[in-house]
């Protein structure tokens, strides 16, 4: 598929993808939740994602002629932007429906960062996207309260628990620094008013994070550089055989539908 | 689904346009703050409500089923507490 690659399509897809791959990766608890209401849960989140994906990807594929569903179904992997931190499978040995103590902390440290994000956003020069974060940002608010709420009651809960979730934190925190790097896509995002250079959400998005996971009592792990590259292309291993998934039934039967 | 000892609670919902709250029904939940999310999770996902109740079920005190009987039947028969052997005016016909 043959996209445009502009700055502003780059910093949409970013975004686009973030929200559309985890929310296929959420959606693998489906009908295997730890308990009935969570299992719900997860699924309503995964389909907010999804609202918020297929809005953005409309908008980035229309200087294109690309819809939604071209853009979801049959793209390659290289040109998929999100962070790699939304691509990962729940458990390490991405045996499913895997860690759930993963799916927390992932929910959490990003919603922290969707809330963001979205909040920045609706004072996009673009006014459809801005229009998309003011909706969008309603979901992320519950995604942030839910994910933290589950964060405190597990960190803060049995020793086996607390366990769990600071492994679960400890295996996450390499992926965050591409949450908060600025290159030229965002330069030029910030420069036309379209959105803000992710670095500029780091220290806010700390402050957010922060008090909960204190309150958690899970420690800090340190802070490496970053080393991953999804933004740019650039996955692991993992996020092919997600696309696999996403993608079997436009593969094996072109243009089909209900 | 793993089992477990939550307490159960039972669940009520306000539609939009509805004055009071519905009982819609129950779930477990290890605490009040949770039940309220899960509440929203389970029972207000298709739009049904917008304002959510949740309460212990063992805090609600039920009449005896078993007592049915004496407990009212007994109305069965007294027509008369029903306002209906009254006269009314024309323009209260339809009270």
């Amino acid at each position: 598929m043959k996209l445009s690659n502009t700055n502003t399509q780059r910093y949409l897809l970013r975004i686009a993808d973030a929200a559309l791959i985890l929310s296929q990766r959420n959606s693998e608890w489906c009908g295997h939740g730890p308990i009935l209401e969570e299992d719900l849960a997860q699924a309503n989140m995964a389909l907010d994602l999804l609202g918020q994906a297929r809005a953005l990807l409309t908008h980035a594929g229309a200087a294109d002629g690309l819809d939604e569903d071209q853009l979801a179904m049959l793209r390659l992997e290289h040109q998929f932007l999100n962070p790699v931190l939304f691509e990962l499978p729940h458990a390490v040995d991405g045996r499913r429906p895997g860690d759930f103590a993963f799916t927390v902390v992932r929910n959490f440290l990003t919603a922290a960062w969707f809330n963001l994000l979205w909040t920045k956003l609706q004072g996009s020069s673009d006014t459809e996207l801005a229009a998309i974060a003011e909706k969008s940002l309603k979901e992320a608010r519950y995604h942030l309260q839910h994910s933290a709420d589950w964060c405190v009651r597990l960190g803060d809960g049995t020793a086996d628990s607390q366990a769990r979730m600071q492994a679960a934190l400890e295996r996450a925190w390499p992926y965050l620094g591409e949450l908060f790097e600025g290159d030229e896509v965002d330069a030029a995002a910030e420069a036309q008013k379209l959105g803000p250079s992710w670095a500029s959400l780091q220290a806010e998005w700390r402050a957010l994070v922060e008090p909960v996971l204190a309150q958690a009592t899970l420690k800090l792990p340190k802070d490496r550089p970053n080393a991953h590259r999804g933004r740019h292309g650039a996955h692991s291993e993992h996020l092919g055989h997600l696309l696999s998934d996403l993608q079997y039934l436009q593969r094996a039967y072109p243009g089909g539908t209900w | 689904m793993s089992t477990n000892e939550w307490p159960l609670w039972e669940v009520f919902v306000r539609a939009k346009s509805g004055l009071d709250h519905k009982h819609c029904g129950s779930l477990h939940a290890p605490d009040s703050a949770m039940a309220v999310q899960m509440a929203r999770e389970v029972y207000t996902r298709r739009q049904e409500g917008v304002s959510i109740w949740v309460v212990k079920s063992e805090h609600i005190v039920a009449s005896d089923p078993g007592e049915k009987g004496q407990l009212f039947d007994p109305a069965d028969d007294k027509v008369y507490r029903h306002p209906t052997f009254y006269k009314l005016p024309a323009s209260v016909d339809h009270m």
